[in-house]
């Protein structure tokens, strides 16, 4: 999937890493519940590696923490990401690892909901339609090739942290 | 809303995993259900609580995703993403696997029996719908202990490619050889024989995402979907102009939105009681009752009860008790199966 000499995106931007979170009394507290907001989420999401380049997703800014919506009570959580181009063929790849490293990590109580920035892809849509199907996803997670390239994108190491 | 949705028992079904589908069998007695650990498992009431009765394990090498009854319930089918079909044989509480059909090239999505019983259809993620030839030893009025070579049998009669993306389900018409299929592409289809070849009739538009489910109604004179668009829409086969033509026109007869958050999985026509409800991915059950003073032509439904949250995850399936009343089965993401009991005050 991954494969091939030629890189699409030969000479990505590179962007800067957020630091480390500050921690607060509140969060210290054991007694008080935290409810999970966007700062987490972009967290589980930020060093999911491209498929291509050995860069997290955030290096290539394709995530960024204004673009992650939770809404806790009503166990909702909405990530965009903005392919690097916008024909890039690896867009249902993120997309799907995205939701992936999400399903895994979030309580079972929320839905997740990954699409692409609007306007940032050509076939915006018909990914989308993808993305949102769970049944395709659960599908294409059983295809032992496929699942081998997501998780190579969830391993996290020590570079992208 | 004086109608009540009432829970009686809940129980995991699949553990670790998801439960795709729950089917009754013909006399209302056993559940199958089939999931996302590969298995099919056979429930049978004891008392007030559902024992597992049989476990199959080894039909499938994927997700086992849909599974349906034969007519005179002596058979089960399973439909599976490792692209086959099963065909399995009742014999006491066990299971045996007589045939498995093979040809669609990837995920089959539903497989269906005709009300005939000699008929099935499947569908796939390839696009397309088969329908299938058996012989069924009930048919030729064997008794069901007796061997019969001819059971294995089975032949794929019509490939139809009518949809232009995966088809996600199919049902049959309650008592005429006629098939419905609902498909990714937002769109569904209806199917008749002609020429010993089963041909697409008609198209039916209107919705504007993925079809989940279908359902006829006790009559067989109406259809109703659901989608990933949230709504749930009747149609209603009826004359077209000029009255010659082969093709017949589905219309569609009445919307509902607005009751769902989010997409609607399952849809179900309970054929005793002519209630319809529906499995949701916003973890609800709804039953909807139908308007008496309405215009047969133009018909309304009524949200009669809800459960917001009837599971802690997704529902993906639905279904009535064929043989009581207001017996209601749902499944969920979660692994749970719950039997629930609808009442209506009126």
């Amino acid at each position: 999937m991954s494969g091939g000499a030629r890189l699409e995106n030969a000479n990505p931007l590179i962007f800067q890493r957020t630091g480390e979170r500050l921690q607060t009394a509140n969060d210290e507290d054991e007694d008080v519940a935290d409810p999970i907001d966007d700062r987490e989420i972009f967290d589980l999401i930020r060093s999911i590696n491209d498929p291509e380049h050995p860069l997290s997703l955030e290096e290539l800014n394709v995530v960024e923490q204004v673009r992650v919506r939770v809404d806790d009570q009503e166990n909702a959580v909405g990530v965009e990401f903005t392919p690097a181009i916008p024909h890039c063929s690896m867009a249902t790849l993120i997309g799907l690892s995205i939701k992936v490293k999400l399903l895994r990590s979030l309580p079972e109580r929320f839905k997740i909901d990954v699409h692409i920035t609007p306007g940032t892809h050509a076939s915006e849509d018909a990914v989308n339609k993808q993305l949102a199907d769970k049944e395709r996803v659960a599908a294409a997670l059983e295809n032992s090739q496929l699942l081998e390239v997501v998780n190579q994108c969830l391993i996290s190491n020590a570079r992208t942290g | 809303m004086n109608d009540t949705v009432a829970l009686l028992q809940k129980f995991n079904a699949h553990p670790d995993s998801r439960c795709w589908y729950v089917a009754w069998n013909p006399k209302g007695t056993l559940l199958a259900s089939c999931g996302g650990d590969r298995a099919i498992r056979i429930w049978g009431r004891e008392g007030d609580s559902w024992e597992c009765k049989t476990l199959l394990q080894d039909g499938h090498q994927r997700t086992v995703r849909k599974v349906a009854w034969s007519p005179c319930g002596n058979y089960l089918a399973s439909a599976s993403f490792d692209a086959t079909t099963c065909i399995w044989k009742k014999k006491n509480d066990d299971f045996e696997c007589l045939t498995v059909l093979e040809g669609h090239e990837n995920e089959v999505k539903c497989v269906a029996w005709a009300p005939s019983g000699n008929l099935l259809a499947t569908c796939s993620r390839d696009k397309s719908v088969w329908i299938w030839e058996g012989y069924l030893s009930q048919s030729l009025s064997f008794s069901v202990d007796e061997e019969n070579e001819n059971e294995n049998e089975y032949e794929c009669v019509s490939v139809v490619n009518s949809h232009t993306q995966d088809v996600k389900h199919v049902v049959w018409h309650p008592t005429q050889e006629l098939l419905a299929s609902c498909s990714y592409d937002n769109n569904v289809c209806v199917y008749k024989e002609e020429d010993d070849d089963w041909e697409c009739r008609a198209t039916l538009e209107g919705h504007t995402s993925t079809v989940w489910g279908l359902t006829f109604d006790p009559s067989g004179q109406r259809l109703a979907s659901c989608s990933d668009d949230c709504t749930v829409k009747i149609w209603k086969e009826c004359q077209p102009e000029g009255g010659q033509g082969t093709d017949t026109a589905w219309k569609c007869v009445c919307t509902l939105s607005g009751f769902h958050g989010r997409t609607v999985y399952d849809i179900a026509w309970c054929p005793l009681t002519g209630a319809l409800a529906t499995a949701c991915g916003d973890d609800g059950v709804r039953v909807f009752k139908e308007d008496e003073t309405a215009d047969p032509d133009q018909p309304a439904f009524s949200l009669s009860a809800h459960v917001p949250k009837a599971h802690t995850q997704d529902v993906n399936c639905i279904a009535w008790n064929p043989k009581e009343a207001g017996l209601l089965v749902s499944c969920s993401d979660n692994g749970e199966i719950a039997v629930w009991n609808y009442q209506s005050g009126v």
